[in-house]
């Protein structure tokens, strides 16, 4: 089936209860299949003016207690991150799956990873966020699942991010009830309108996102931040290969970490001595797997891939701030990379006399 | 829908308070003369007479109304300018049970959240809006609203408002009165007129308990700040010149709710 089938599948049996949506390519399917699931099971669906009103309803079926989800992408994730702004600050637990299209602008309907940034550090604030960057379908089925235990765990804004080849493409999938595999879903909890009378029974609930004054911003942003710092350690996931042969480290993320398994595999083959790193989690990001990762062996150099222009390197050169190890790129903003081209930039960027087999 | 309960009295201290409002936070934080007191009080008086205060999700602006995050002794959240409509509209879908009420002014209704009152009122939600036209921007210090009259003088119209430039006051229950879809409780009310704001304010509540659908009211309130008015010109200018541009009375009224005891 197709990504967007499948996420839909995966957030019917991770018990999302509400979806608010609005069309923008290439996510629709996600609603259309949604749509025709949610009566069937008790869930519910409404199609919003934009992408504003969608996440905002999120937020408000959130805050009686309701799992609720979003998807969408390019000037929709633009959008979209106003109430994402709020769900940050007034810690509302909600999930949104981007399917990245290519950007700036309305640009195309079809591919990009140039969402990173924005679901990654969108908002006017501190980005406090956990984001999933998956590169198949099994992973957009298991990570959808993942995600609203995580947002509802945690209670900050949780995304699944995929991409339009993701969301289109057709690929064998393993659909399952989470409880089949001792999964546990985390229950909603409301956060208004908990049983009572306020002011006979209980007080009443009053959530704000306006301070009057600097320090009391300030000690709301500290404790959230605590509250992120030891999420971290729990939630950080990566994929790695690497050893002390290791000369050169592939990074990329997404489907295009996909492309970038395959080509470290058939150089090895080849006798090139190539690494790979993957942070499955974008935010919070594994720097200190990645630290570790590069360690391995202090010639090591890092070829970073990506269907954006540098805004994996951006993350990637963070982490590794007191490195002296060379960064390589290969970066093409809104389209694919394959396997090919990826052994095309490490064998181009090894010297002639050091080439496996001359 | 639970009509079962009756009217809910507070401790003996409160007495003089409806039990809807949060002694805790009075006095409220609006400047003297402010039209959001009598309009809040209005509506708290509505939900307690209702018996409703455990089924309200309260949604306030951003805005002057951001003051009445913790006016009320009912839930409440604090939403995003002009967002307040779809945020109560999650909430009620999510769980219908709900009383959903959405706290706005001028510009968040009729300005930057346009599109959401006009396709709540479309869609027939059945939530409760309430907007207050005070003709301007009060927080931000009083610039040209969508409701501001011609020839007013604001932060952002120093002459004055040109309507060919920036267009007639909106006529906001107008609209929703001809777009929100069957069902649709729409009225004017004003501060200056205490007990029918509150009798409005009640039909749109129970417009919205009923399930008939979109149920809105505007209130004309004042703003003596950034009006630059005494208490007698404030008085003047919501009884006269904004009358005269803005209809007090209802729109749209269900059959049902029409012949209810109010």
């Amino acid at each position: 089936m197709t990504g967007n089938e499948v996420v839909a599948w995966a957030a019917l049996v991770a018990g999302a209860d509400f979806m608010y949506g609005y069309p923008i390519t290439p996510q629709n399917e996600i609603m259309h299949y949604w749509a025709r699931l949610a009566p069937h099971f008790g869930r519910g669906f409404l199609q919003t003016e934009d992408e504003m009103a969608a996440g905002f309803a999120m937020l408000g079926g959130a805050l009686v207690g309701k799992k609720t989800f979003c998807a969408t992408a390019g000037p929709g994730n633009i959008l979209m991150q106003e109430p994402i702004a709020m769900a940050e600050m007034m810690r509302i637990p909600g999930v949104w799956v981007i399917q990245q299209r290519g950007g700036p602008s309305t640009a195309t309907v079809i591919y990009s990873q140039q969402e990173l940034r924005l679901t990654t550090a969108g908002g006017n604030g501190e980005g406090l966020r956990i984001v999933y960057s998956t590169a198949f379908h099994q992973e957009l089925f298991e990570y959808t699942i993942k995600a609203f235990n995580r947002a509802w765990e945690y209670r900050f804004p949780t995304f699944v991010l995929g991409d339009g080849y993701q969301a289109k493409m057709r690929e064998a999938v393993t659909l399952f009830r989470p409880e089949a595999r001792g999964w546990t879903l985390t229950p909603a909890e409301p956060l208004v309108r908990r049983p009572g009378i306020p002011a006979l029974d209980r007080d009443p609930v009053h959530l704000r996102n306006t301070f009057n004054i600097e320090e009391e911003l300030y000690d709301r942003l500290m404790a959230q931040l605590a509250a992120y710092d030891r999420l971290t350690p729990e939630v950080v996931e990566w994929e790695v290969e690497v050893g002390p042969e290791t000369e050169v480290l592939l990074v990329a993320h997404g489907i295009v970490a996909r492309a970038a398994k395959q080509a470290c595999a058939m150089l090895n083959r080849q006798g090139y001595k190539v690494g790979y790193f993957r942070p499955i989690t974008v935010r919070p990001f594994p720097g200190a797997a990645l630290r570790e990762a590069v360690a391995a062996n202090p010639n090591l150099r890092l070829l970073v891939v990506e269907s954006a222009y540098g805004q994996l390197l951006a993350l990637v050169k963070a982490e590794l701030y007191g490195f002296t190890n060379a960064i390589d790129t290969l970066l093409k903003p809104g389209v694919g990379i394959t396997a090919e081209e990826i052994m095309a930039a490490v064998t181009a960027r090894t010297p002639k006399e050091v080439r496996p087999g001359g | 829908m639970d009509e079962k309960r009756t009217v809910v009295r507070g401790p003996a201290e409160n007495r003089n308070m409806p039990l809807s409002w949060r002694k805790e936070t009075k006095p409220h934080r609006f400047c003297p003369g402010c039209g959001h007191g009598i309009a809040l009080k209005a509506l708290g008086e509505a939900v307690g007479e209702l018996g409703i205060l455990d089924r309200v999700l309260y949604g306030c602006d951003i805005g002057c109304s951001l003051l009445s995050w913790d006016f009320f002794n009912f839930d409440s959240v604090q939403t995003h300018h002009g967002r307040t409509i779809p945020v109560v509209v999650g909430a009620k879908r999510a769980r219908p049970e709900t009383i959903a009420i959405a706290y706005m002014g001028d510009g968040g209704g009729y300005a930057i959240g346009a599109q959401h009152l006009v396709n709540a009122a479309q869609r027939g939600d059945q939530i409760t809006a309430i907007l207050a036209n005070n003709t301007l921007y009060a927080m931000t210090g009083g610039q040209l609203a969508p409701t501001t009259l011609p020839g007013q003088k604001t932060g952002t119209t120093p002459y004055g408002r040109e309507v060919r430039k920036t267009g007639a006051p909106m006529q906001g229950p107008e609209l929703v009165a001809a777009i929100a879809a069957d069902g649709a409780y729409v009225a004017r009310g004003t501060v200056g007129e205490y007990q029918q704001l509150k009798e409005f304010l009640k039909k749109a509540l129970r417009n919205q308990m009923e399930g008939r659908g979109f149920s809105f009211v505007e209130v004309l309130s004042t703003c003596p700040t950034n009006w630059r008015t005494d208490a007698k010109a404030t008085w003047a200018f919501l009884r006269g010149e904004m009358a005269r541009y803005f209809k007090v009375g209802e729109l749209r009224v269900p059959e049902p709710v029409a012949g209810g005891e109010g």
